[in-house]
């Protein structure tokens, strides 16, 4: 039980205070009782005992009026206290021999000898400690009389003063978390994204509304190379600015480990290792994070232990599923990638618990089988988000507080064919193959530069397709065909309504296909800690806005697209892309 | 000059200059350009060595065909040789595409990209 410290005791001396007052000529209160016995601050009789006393006030006041001010801690539990609250007036502390008390031990060895309950509804507000008298007489009947008659004055004043003080302390406590609420709510939205990109073919759409303590839920679209995009919701546990400044560490680390490691396990288990060494002790972080592929409607996904996305499918709604622990509890953990295919029309809805653990008047759970009944409905991206936002204040009731923060993410195959359909419409401009021998690649390279130069196409886009498909034919002949001259490398090029396709096939089969590289770090190559080399996917997925692997037996094939126009694409001179990545 | 070839193979000619090695680099610049890059490097900072051993060093790409990603390894390695020594580097000569491939490799933060070779040579804000 924690020891509740109350400054109990002031206890006054004046040196030629011997006479016992009358009552009619007090009421100016502890000052006018009688006294300690006298002495210098520094030498009272029995004022020096075991319990801190100061001489504070007594040293700044004239010589005749020095007082000292003690403090006594009296434990809630001392039965002392309940003896004080019953009291009927002042009580001499020499006739309560049989008490085992602290603070009735401390209260002697200080020099006490009558103590004045100040009570209040029951309650021990104070007490009113007096020494001996200078006189040596006990306390008179007068004396104590007086004594209670001030303590059923100063009693209820004294409450006022607390509950006074009281009141202000809250007033700044309130003021002080307004504050810091305004704070993380700062925090939070500088860390949202103002705006989500544009992915052709694709909806995606975003709600978050703080609760009015501020959780720390976040959600983020991370465009990585190869023209994919990382998706995220996450959910710092704990409210207010310490939520918030893990939460914005959280996404600062997303944010750098997403376009190095592209996987979304991969990025999660890094994040979870750079967390665990930050993170307060009782903080974790749920996070769900996808990769979807743009192009061909493929989505790759992790889950660090957050709510269940829910995916609208033509046969119904089903949950995207993966295993992994929460973000910042244990380092090393590895977390489960799944896959699922959207097609035209499908969408995922990706939510925080604020919107599942809702409760209603009768503390009923809003749950997640509503939110995936909700997920199921045909309402598209802002339309779906209404939605839920009305089912919601329909269960909870109008005007009632929001718990929790809300996050909603929609992601939406809007593509009114299936998203591999181009295939349908592509020409075929050229097909040619190439020896594998070191310096082929700008072979091929010239190949594919000759096919399409009947193609409006500017400069700076026909220069990157020429470096993507030299270093795309390097790779097939080097790690693919292994540099055997009579295996061939295989190269299509074919021209859809808005864009160029270039296939490179070669016989390496899935061995071929490189591992994900992270992104050659130059600061490190130049300290040494990373080979100089490495540089070739790196630029293949840089001067393209897209490029997929597949692999068909020993057939692997490198599928490069550019976009004809700069409209269809983020990435062109003068951006900064690639720098971040 | 010296080592100059036709035939597409990479190659580096030296040419010393006030306080500069400048390197400049023929035909392809790829793996076949490794050795002669190295060698041309050593050579041509080893004849500057009276002056202190602080000649910056530059990149004359304006003869080269084409810069691949083994090529960009060559790059890197010669800039952290440089670096060590204490020297800066500056490139010169780069086309659009290979600038902006300079510029998502970070190698422009690392060395000096100027327009024409006057500025790399007398550029004396170092990049290094």
């Amino acid at each position: 039980m924690p020891q509740i410290a109350m400054r109990v005791a002031r206890l006054v001396r004046r040196d030629s205070a011997s006479r016992p007052s009358p009552p009619d000529s007090t009421g100016t209160g502890v000052g006018e009782v009688p006294t300690v016995s006298g002495g210098d601050p520094g030498t009272p009789e029995g004022l020096n005992g075991h319990v801190p006393a100061t001489g504070d006030e007594g040293a700044q006041r004239a010589p005749g009026d020095s007082r000292v001010s003690l403090d006594i801690d009296i434990a809630p539990n001392d039965p002392i206290v309940r003896y004080f609250q019953e009291a009927p007036g002042a009580v001499e502390l020499s006739t309560l021999r049989l008490f085992t008390s602290p603070a009735l031990d401390a209260m002697r060895a200080a020099g006490v000898v009558l103590a004045v309950p100040l009570v209040v509804t029951g309650e021990l507000i104070g007490l009113v400690l007096l020494g001996p008298r200078l006189s040596e007489r006990a306390y008179s009947v007068d004396d104590r009389r007086l004594l209670d008659s001030l303590a059923s004055y100063a009693a209820p004043a004294l409450r006022m003063g607390q509950l006074a003080e009281e009141q202000k302390a809250e007033a700044l406590r309130r003021e002080r978390i307004e504050q810091e609420l305004l704070v993380a709510q700062l925090i939070q939205q500088q860390f949202l994204p103002k705006s989500l990109p544009d992915l052709p073919g694709w909806a995606l759409t975003a709600f978050y509304r703080p609760a009015r303590t501020v959780g720390g839920d976040f959600y983020d679209c991370i465009e990585l190379p190869g023209g994919r995009a990382m998706i995220v919701v996450g959910d710092v546990t704990d409210k207010g600015v310490p939520a918030a400044l893990v939460m914005a560490s959280t996404h600062s680390l997303l944010r750098a480990a997403a376009p190095r490691l592209r996987s979304p396990g991969a990025t999660l288990a890094q994040v979870n290792d750079m967390l665990c060494g930050d993170i307060p002790a009782h903080m974790f972080v749920t996070c769900f994070a996808l990769v979807l592929d743009p192009m061909n409607g493929r989505i790759e996904f992790a889950n660090a232990g957050h709510d269940l996305p829910y995916l609208r499918t033509a046969t119904g709604v089903v949950e995207l599923r993966a295993t992994g622990m929460p973000l910042g509890l244990m380092p090393g953990m590895v977390y489960e990638e799944a896959t699922v295919q959207l097609n035209a029309g499908e969408q995922i809805l990706l939510h925080s618990d604020g919107l599942a653990e809702a409760h209603d008047e009768s503390r009923q759970m809003f749950g997640f089988p509503r939110v995936a009944e909700l997920a199921g409905r045909p309402a598209r991206g802002e339309e779906l988000i209404d939605l839920c936002l009305s089912e919601l204040e329909r269960f909870s009731g109008a005007g009632h507080e929001q718990e929790d923060d809300i996050t909603l993410v929609t992601v939406e195959c809007t593509k009114s064919e299936a998203p591999n359909s181009e295939g349908d419409t592509l020409q075929e401009l050229a097909r040619f193959e190439v020896p594998s021998e070191e310096g082929n690649e700008r072979l091929a390279m010239a190949k594919v530069a000759s096919a399409v130069a009947d193609i409006e196409m500017t400069q700076d886009r026909l220069e990157r397709l020429k470096t993507a498909v030299a270093e795309t034919t390097m790779n097939a002949i080097e790690h693919g065909n292994e540099g055997r001259a009579e295996v061939p490398v295989e190269l299509t090029v074919l021209r859809g309504p808005s864009t160029i396709v270039v296939t490179v096939t070669d016989s390496g089969g899935a061995r071929a296909a490189p591992a994900i590289a992270e992104t050659p770090d130059l600061t490190a190559k130049l300290a040494g800690l990373q080979r100089p080399r490495g540089w070739g996917l790196f630029l293949i997925e840089h001067m393209v806005d897209h490029v997929e692997d597949t692999t068909e037996g020993e057939r692997h094939t490198v599928r490069l697209t550019v976009h004809l126009q700069a409209a269809d694409s983020t990435r062109d001179y003068g951006g900064s892309d690639g720098r971040d990545a | 000059m010296e080592e100059t070839r036709d035939s597409g193979v990479g190659a580096a000619t030296v040419v010393q200059m006030p306080g500069a090695v400048v390197l400049q680099l023929h035909g392809n610049i790829d793996r076949t350009a490794t050795d002669a890059l190295t060698t041309a490097y050593e050579r041509g900072v080893a004849e500057q060595s009276g002056d202190g051993g602080r000649a910056r060093v530059v990149l004359d790409f304006t003869d080269a065909d084409y810069i691949n990603s083994s090529g960009i390894a060559i790059v890197v390695s010669v800039l952290a040789r440089a670096r060590g020594e204490g020297r800066a580097v500056a490139a010169t000569g780069l086309t659009e595409h290979y600038r902006h491939i300079f510029d998502i490799t970070r190698l422009s933060d690392f060395m000096e990209v100027c327009p024409d070779l006057d500025t790399a040579v007398g550029s004396s804000i170092g990049s290094y």
